[in-house]
């Protein structure tokens, strides 16, 4: 049941609503109570192939060889694809919008770096005879030593998930091995803080688990082109990873999408329209790809694994002066979104509380685990579990209420926030006001009076006199773009010297793209970034219209 | 492999067709027959989105072979609706018991069977019945909301 | 993949051999047609014998056919309805059935722990008299079973219904696979229990009973000493398995609290 509290903020608000707190029908609600909805597998062809594939036993292996003589053999074969099918057998997801490395191939060919791992492929007549062609491909592997913890993973000496990132860590912005925060200077203020109190949290990967299965269905269409109906959570996203990785231009491709039974974040990775329409291509036939149950549980990407240290320097008032995180993200063997979530991440860190000092180093790390990917909220529902639940342990050391605590921290109107932006419409104490009266939480005074709407700004509103900088994990060999600097051709995250990894060999080298240009954050000690100058992009997204930073 | 002739009675019609050996009913109703509306979500029967109703009775379509519905009635939600929409198809559109809905058509069989039953079941009567349909979307409490105003809607018809 | 339907189960048994399976409800057969995994040969029978129910005063006999719906639609059968209506939803127990239960792996198999708790025996397609449930169960565990097909399960009647205890533990409510499950048939003789039979599913390779705690509860009346002592018996001789549910030690070390939780609701009745 909704309650509406309008007392609350009543005269920012026109509070003539039509929609919100009114029932309404969803435009598609026909289709679904009578079973007439098109999800990707709706859609009937004739002669239809089904797709499976060969998946590693192994967390962590090198392919030797991979026989297929006897799979081609198999009833209802039509083909077996191999990595060497594949136009362009490397992508990585975000490289649509120029954010990081090619690292992982559709099909594996000199190693796989998780279990269940596609090495290759069967297109058969019918669902069962795939399967069965599945179990009579032989592939020889030599096991390989491998990592399934983040912190383990960014050791000397650990096993190299993926080559292309030769240290387990995602390279961001072609200079630091990790994501960087700095704001005021946390060592000095934990030297004058009363308390100071630690944490360590961790959230583990979890599975979508949507109702309907991820897949795609494609056929070859008229003039030359190939019709794709599928799953998919982001159409125009796959549609751009499928003309990349089939080197093919996306005018060839019809695609067919936006209905989705679940998704949940879980449906964004692309992996199944390359190899359904590469299917078509190959065979001239319609072709589905889509996991079965276990495979979703299995090979689907998961919220990833997070791992927080916390460190808070506490006045004897229950004033948070600073805080200082180190955050591991466990990408799995590949980068996928997580990238991406860590900079969503940061970019909330420290929560919503104004605390004076912020310190950040937030790693993407690779092991030998499923990769991981979005899933409601990913960047952000870890990491604020672990504030949390520090800030209730902070309210233990400090012997206030946990919600006074919060009250007491929260942002105001007008206060800095650590990523240099200043805070509005905030909602937090009100909130707090509300929970504690459901709750029968007894209030303080001065917490029942405590408002977002005052108290803020001034000198809460303002940057640090001093930020704290450091080269700590500064990488060479990487040419890029950073948060602060514009403009320019030079490509974010182009590497000038690669190493030289095995299955980075057939990465073709991509054209120079303009510079990426993430818009909310600064490099520590900048200023304010200024308004982007307008730099005319070809092809590649505004990191922002994904990312949800708007430009104020 | 050896295909073997089915006919029995869809949403009221009498249809016929081959099934190939081992294959299961749910793979036979939407590419051998085109009803699309019972769906895939494990093959396993524990997600309950296959769910149909044969002779009057609620079925997991994934775990039964093809075959087995010879000179049977089998229901499915794309029968449901004839001519106007049903009482529980509305009350499910206005109650906002769908989000996604991959889960709505088996969710919809196992109310129907419910109802046919039992026309005034309690909370926890419908909560039983739709045990074994999970919803991802968790909008179980919609959809309870809309099969207990369907029975009320019914009782005071 | 061969599937072969017979009219009788006497056929059916005639045509089993290693290359074959048995389908009956096709709960767990149909999961391995699906995924491909399946026996070369698949063996059906409509022979209406499967599908009997006969209950009589001292007994019952289940045909191995019957499914968990027709036990809870079975008034002579109101004891067992808590445990077939802890099989799977409605959709499962129009299908599952007793015969399929028993070969049945964590963390399903739920009925079989009450047909063993129960001191059922097994009466297979064409052979002559019936063996005890423990043994068929061992058998399994031990080697996969043999590929008699069951005919039916027949059981005695607890002459007091109370002296029957069921209880599955599963995370997810109203329903999910059991983490475990307990059955317990505790007769009682004057105030003090004669012929104790507690049973465990998913504490080991398949449903299998509690020696130890037999014989802490035989010949003592059901108090609190006798649960506490039972409790701390529980997870003694089973061999818990680690699945995605739960692991072996934790399945060990919450016996004790579920058994005690078993042992309670059937002290109060």
């Amino acid at each position: 049941m909704i309650e509406f509290r309008k007392e609350f903020f009543a005269n920012e608000r026109d509070d003539n609503l039509n929609e919100i707190g009114k029932p309404t029908r969803r435009q598609d609600i026909l289709g679904h109570v009578t079973g007439r909805s098109p999800y990707f597998d709706d859609h009937l062809f004739e002669g239809l192939l089904h797709i499976r594939c060969v998946r590693s036993p192994h967390h962590h292996a090198r392919i030797r060889r991979i026989d297929i003589s006897a799979a081609e053999k198999m009833p209802g074969v039509v083909r077996v694809l191999l990595g060497k099918d594949v136009p362009r057998n490397l992508n990585t997801l975000l490289s649509l919008l120029d954010f990081g490395l090619d690292d992982e191939p559709v099909l594996s060919e000199t190693k796989v770096a998780y279990k269940g791992e596609p090495v290759a492929a069967i297109v058969a007549e019918s669902e069962a005879q795939a399967r069965a062609a599945v179990l009579a491909v032989k592939v020889e592997y030599e096991a390989l030593p491998h990592v399934l913890d983040v912190e383990d993973a960014v050791k000397p000496g650990a096993p190299v998930v993926c080559g292309i990132y030769p240290t387990n860590k995602f390279i961001y912005h072609g200079k630091f091995d990790h994501q960087k925060l700095r704001y005021g200077d946390v060592e000095e203020a934990f030297s004058r803080a009363d308390h100071i109190v630690e944490g360590r949290y961790q959230m583990s990967p979890i599975e979508q688990a949507p109702m309907e299965t991820c897949g795609a269905i494609a056929a070859p269409e008229i003039n030359d082109r190939y019709v794709c109906f599928t799953s998919t959570q982001g159409l125009f996203f796959s549609l751009g990873t499928a003309a990349k990785l089939l080197t093919m231009p996306s005018s060839r491709l019809h695609f067919v999408g936006g209905t989705v039974g679940g998704g949940f974040g879980g449906k964004v990775d692309s992996m199944h329209e390359p190899l359904a329409i590469l299917g078509a291509m190959l065979t001239g036939r319609p072709c589905k790809y889509a996991w079965d149950r276990e495979e979703e549980m299995q090979v689907g990407a998961p919220r990833g694994a997070e791992r927080w240290y916390i460190k808070d320097g506490v006045a004897r008032d229950g004033r948070i002066l600073a805080r200082k995180f180190t955050g591991y993200f466990d990408s799995g063997a590949y980068t996928r979104l997580s990238s991406y979530a860590i900079i969503k991440g940061v970019g909330h860190l420290p929560g919503p509380y104004t605390i004076p000092n912020v310190y950040a180093d937030v790693f993407c790390v690779y092991t030998n685990r499923t990769p991981a990917t979005a899933m409601r909220g990913f960047g952000i529902t870890g990491v604020d579990f672990a504030i949390e639940a520090h800030m209730d342990k902070v309210a233990e050391a400090v012997g206030l209420n946990p919600i006074e605590l919060r009250i007491l921290n929260s942002y105001r109107d007008g206060d800095m926030k650590a990523h240099r932006r200043t805070a509005k419409n905030c909602a937090l104490v009100e909130c707090c006001q509300v929970v504690a009266e459901k709750g029968g939480v007894a209030l303080s005074p001065a917490s029942r009076a405590a408002t977002s709407l005052i108290d803020g700004g001034g000198e809460r509103g303002r940057l640090p006199a001093r930020t704290a900088t450091d080269q700590n994990g500064a990488v060479s060999g990487y040419r890029g773009g950073s948060y602060g600097k514009k403009g320019g051709g030079a490509s974010a995250m182009q590497p000038i010297r690669m190493p030289t990894p095995t299955d980075a060999a057939r990465a073709p080298q991509r054209p120079a793209a303009p510079a990426y240009q993430p818009p909310a954050a600064s490099p520590p000690s900048a200023p304010p970034p200024a308004p982007a100058m307008e730099t005319p992009r070809h092809g590649a997204l505004r990191f922002s219209s994904l990312s949800g930073f708007r430009r104020r | 492999m050896a295909k073997k002739p089915v006919t029995f009675t869809l949403n009221g019609s009498d249809r016929a067709a081959f099934a190939e050996e081992g294959l299961n009913l749910l793979e036979f109703l939407r590419r051998g027959i085109g009803d699309l509306s019972p769906k895939y979500g494990c093959g396993q029967g524990a997600c309950g989105a296959c769910t149909v109703i044969i002779d009057g009775e609620t079925h997991l379509a994934c775990l039964t072979m093809a075959d087995a519905v010879h000179g049977r009635k089998v229901e499915t939600a794309s029968g449901l609706a004839n001519g106007k929409v049903h009482p529980l198809q509305e009350a499910f559109m206005e109650y906002f018991a769908a989000q996604c809905g991959y889960c709505t058509p088996g969710m919809l069989m196992s109310a129907k069977v419910l109802l046919d039953r039992n026309p005034s079941p309690t909370r926890a009567d419908v909560i039983e019945a739709i045990s074994g349909n999970l919803c991802r979307c968790t909008g179980y409490e919609p959809i309870i909301d809309a099969i207990l105003a369907t029975a009320n809607m019914r009782a005071r018809a | 993949m061969r599937v072969e339907s017979y009219g009788t189960l006497a056929e059916a048994a005639r045509a089993m051999g290693p290359d074959a399976v048995f389908m009956a409800g096709g709960t767990l057969v149909m999961r391995d047609v699906n995924a491909g995994t399946a026996a070369s040969r698949i063996v059906r029978s409509a022979d209406p014998a499967l599908r009997e129910i006969r209950a009589s005063g001292d007994g019952f006999s289940l045909g191995a056919g019957v499914t968990m719906a027709q036990i809870l639609a079975h008034r002579d059968l109101a004891f067992l309805a808590p445990v077939a209506r802890a099989v799977g939803g409605p959709q499962v127990r129009n299908m599952a059935t007793i015969g399929g239960n028993i070969f049945a792996h964590h963390p399903y198999g739920d009925f079989a722990v009450a047909l063993l708790a129960l001191g059922s025996r097994v009466v297979q397609a064409g052979q002559g008299g019936a063996r005890s449930l423990d043994d068929v169960l061992r058998e399994r565990g031990r080697s996969g079973g043999s590929s008699a097909i069951i005919a039916a399960i027949e059981a005695p009647r607890p002459r007091d219904p109370r002296a029957f205890g069921f209880l599955k533990v599963s995370r997810i409510k109203p329903k999910g696979v059991s983490v475990m499950s307990l059955a317990a048939h505790l007769p009682l003789e004057g105030g003090r229990i004669r012929g104790a039979r507690v049973a465990f599913g998913a504490m080991g390779p398949a449903p299998l009973r509690s020696a130890a705690v037999e014989r802490v509860l035989e010949g003592q009346r059901l108090d609190a000493t006798t649960i506490a002592r039972a409790a701390q018996l529980a997870g003694d001789g089973l061999d818990p398995p680690t699945d995605a549910l739960a692991s072996a030690w934790y399945r060990r070390e919450v016996a004790g609290a579920h058994l005690k939780r078993l042992l309670e609701k059937m002290e109060r009745g």
